[in-house]
């Protein structure tokens, strides 16, 4: 029959691609973390290339933090995700919520001139002179402060306000709430989703954040995470002696498991309600 | 919709606004600050574009340029920057075309997929790497196209071929930024083709089967018609960057080696701006992309609108 031949031929298509997108993705970071575990000795049994180890050590791990460098950037970072997040966070939800109630006057306009920043921006130098202006530079302020609110997570959030149902509102109002009541008290617990979403698109920025530290930061001990790890992916490695306990290349690989493990832990927990949330958006974003 | 209470002077509508939205107002006023400050005070700061920047006099004090384009001059009357300026373009373009296309592959075969539980998962793990920094997906790099101890290297040295420096030769170096971008946006790109597909109507699926229409030609005559829009509109908002190819991925993977190839506007302006201080050379620059992008956005948006695809 042609028919199941070429819905055959279909299947094979599907699964091909999709078993190409899986291995591709999971190759090289199953080789990292791999190699960031692996004891040097097996490394060089196997011509460099081991994707599961047989053996296990912790070595790099603890010759890492003994440097503490980055046990130090780490700790910078975190804070810079919490504060950074929480104001993000409380910022965006205080612009979209007004934002999203279209009869408030001038709801138009505000949207407009936020949107037109999307497309015309004044640029790296002007805004670092104005982040210079106010003070920020080499602060950890600077990390979060001068991208304060993202507009595309302005947009989502705001598209999702826009979904609730108008007489929510309009009862709320006869049964005398304040605004303020409406927004903490309906208006928040209703949109959980949404609102983990866009805290975790903000904490993954942070957690990443990279651009604003080497425009506004200047003082190597306040560098975060990211552009710690770059540097150390830089290091020369050419000069190994046999001294070394652990070779450079692993030592870089366990600071690059290092500085993801927290993202692939929360992940799960925060996959369902990302989906649900970017979904929303998207469609009426 | 407007307000429909209406008074008879100016003044009594406006305290009667003010009366009924307070509230809302009042929360407005940080997002208003930020804005105001950080995104719309900076473009003041663009007149430097025609300034020479003097720090004593600062930027408003500052005395303009005899011609008033002299730093556009300056930028693109020298041959090195014209290279800068192709590179961003041949970057941009690259990523555009694989940020877009195998995304939508992506995203129609996990629809197509029977297999439910595979689909899931496959679609989970895909995400993944959009998370990940671009410090980590260099690391990542390094690790598989390094070299002498990149994975790939390895293996060629074991097939018995040459090793090649995919990170550090001008001749490769394009490719590895966007094939790491292909790898870090693949799956996150198809969320939004998903998005689309999960919203066509089911029925023009059986209508189809009955009428004796294959799978293949189902998606040829549904599914790719039906995702025309969203992929107009993912153009026209990707398409106002193409002088932004990437600043953090390009200035965390750039080595002095592959700077022929890899210096794109945004590093350039980077290390003339806050390297060597050159303000106003800088700004000019980062005035062209603003306003190179600025008319992009609208001229794909008016072009938009006549396959009626437009965003406003």
């Amino acid at each position: 029959m042609v028919k199941s031949r070429s819905d055959l031929a279909f299947n094979i298509v599907v699964y091909v691609i999709m078993g190409i997108v899986l291995l591709v993705t999971l190759v090289p970071v199953l080789f990292v973390v791999s190699m960031s575990f692996t004891p040097y000795a097996e490394v060089i049994k196997n011509g460099g290339f081991v994707l599961i180890p047989r053996s296990f050590t912790l070595t790099a791990y603890r010759e890492m933090l003994q440097d503490g460098k980055l046990a130090h950037s780490m700790l910078l970072t975190v804070w810079v995700t919490l504060v950074g997040t929480g104001s993000n966070l409380l910022v965006t939800l205080l612009t979209a919520y007004p934002l999203s109630r279209r009869r408030m006057p001038g709801q138009k306009w505000v949207m407009k001139l936020i949107v037109f920043t999307m497309v015309f921006s004044a640029g790296t130098i002007p805004t670092y002179l104005v982040v210079k202006e106010t003070g920020l530079l080499n602060s950890m302020w600077s990390l979060f402060v001068p991208t304060m609110v993202s507009v595309y997570n302005l947009i989502i959030m705001k598209a999702f306000f826009e979904g609730l149902p108008e007489e929510l509102f309009e009862s709320a109002r006869i049964d005398g709430a304040t605004e303020f009541g409406v927004l903490l008290r309906i208006v928040m617990p209703m949109s959980l989703p949404i609102l983990m979403t866009i805290g975790m698109y903000y904490a993954v920025d942070h957690w990443n954040t990279y651009t604003n530290a080497v425009l506004y930061i200047t003082n190597t001990a306040k560098y975060p995470l990211q552009v710690v790890l770059r540097a150390k992916l830089r290091a020369n490695t050419t000069d190994i002696t046999a001294d070394d306990v652990v070779p450079p290349e692993t030592l870089k690989m366990a600071a690059v498991v290092f500085a993801t493990v927290p993202i692939v832990v929360i992940y799960p927990f925060i996959q369902k309600y990302f989906v649900k949330g970017t979904l929303a958006g998207a469609v009426k974003g | 919709m407007s307000q429909t209470v209406k008074l008879p002077r100016r003044k009594g509508r406006f305290r009667a606004t003010i009366i009924r939205w307070w509230p809302l107002y009042l929360m407005l006023i940080p997002g208003i600050i930020y804005f105001a400050l950080y995104k719309y005070y900076p473009m003041a700061g663009l007149v430097l574009a025609f300034k020479k920047f003097n720090a004593k006099l600062g930027i408003y004090g500052s005395p303009w340029v005899d011609p008033w384009f002299k730093y556009f001059k300056q930028f693109f009357g020298s041959p090195a920057n014209s290279r800068v300026l192709s590179n961003t373009i041949t970057l941009s373009l690259w990523k555009l075309g694989m940020g877009l296309l195998p995304s939508l592959i992506f995203a129609i075969a996990v629809s197509e997929c029977k297999a439910r539980w595979f689909a899931r998962i496959t679609q989970t793990i895909s995400y993944l790497p959009h998370f990940f920094s671009w410090s980590v997906v260099y690391g990542i790099c390094l690790a598989m196209l390094g070299q002498p101890n990149g994975i790939v290297n390895v293996l060629f040295k074991r097939l018995g071929m040459n090793a090649i420096p995919f990170m550090t030769s001008n001749k490769y170096f394009q490719g590895v930024l966007v094939g790491s971008d292909l790898w870090k946006g693949l799956g996150w790109g198809a969320i939004i083709y998903l998005a689309a597909i999960m919203g066509i109507d089911t029925s023009l699926y059986e209508a189809a089967t009955v009428d004796g229409c294959g799978r293949f030609r189902q998606i040829w005559y549904i599914t790719l018609p039906c995702l025309r829009n969203i992929f107009i509109v993912l153009l026209i908002t990707k398409v106002g960057n193409v002088l932004s190819a990437g600043f953090n991925q390009v200035y965390i993977m750039m080595t002095d080696e592959v700077k022929t190839s890899g210096e794109i506007i945004d590093t350039w302006v980077y290390t003339q701006g806050i390297g060597k201080m050159n303000y106003s050379l800088a700004t000019a620059v980062g005035l062209f992309k603003s306003a190179i992008s600025c008319v992009l956005v609208f001229g794909t948006n008016a072009l938009a609108r006549k396959w009626d695809s437009a965003l406003w």
